[in-house]
């Protein structure tokens, strides 16, 4: 998991099945400090994140199993929106 | 699995509910000497007594982090699976 910031959204009117729905956000992945870390990329939101959002990142396989249904095309998905990091 | 700095916590209101009652760290990966290596990240807390400053131990396998959950369809990926005494190299 990793933190990022929600900057912009996409739209895709052809997806692949399983992604019918799938709200799709560009975030920037941040590292602890939230400096950018990377370059940007394409997540499914499933917590309802907006534009400007502090969110938590999963990727991989895990990024698949935090939608629903789970068996679908996806490497990158946001599970939480953050209040605060305390470092 | 990597030996990782615990740098602070992350507070979530709002998130998947496989997160629910689960402490999130920020953890920064070391080499054997503890020198920074690569790009922080967040990880569970597993030990459930890793906290800022300490050295911790952590599993970066799904399959792992589910079997050690006891849950197959947890979207969790890192796992601090031990809070680290003393490393000794060479």
């Amino acid at each position: 998991m990793y933190l990022g910031r929600v900057i912009g959204t996409v739209v895709a009117t052809k997806k692949a099945v399983g992604l019918e729905g799938a709200r799709l956000l560009v975030v920037q992945p941040l590292d602890h400090a939230q400096k950018p870390s990377g370059p940007p990329e394409v997540a499914v939101d499933r917590v309802s994140a907006s534009p400007g959002t502090l969110v938590m990142l999963e990727g991989s396989r895990e990024a698949a199993l935090a939608c629903d249904p789970w068996f679908v095309p996806v490497d990158s998905a946001i599970v939480g929106l953050v209040d605060e990091v305390d470092t | 699995m990597n030996l990782c700095l615990v740098l602070g916590s992350v507070v979530a209101t709002e998130k998947h509910p496989a997160f629910a009652g689960r402490k999130i760290l920020v953890v920064q990966p070391l080499d054997e000497l503890k020198n920074p290596l690569g790009k922080s990240y967040l990880a569970v807390d597993h030990s459930s007594s890793a906290g800022q400053g300490d050295l911790v131990l952590v599993m970066n396998e799904g399959g792992g982090v589910r079997q050690v959950l006891g849950d197959k369809t947890l979207p969790i990926r890192s796992l601090i699976v031990g809070v680290v005494d003393a490393v000794t190299v060479g």
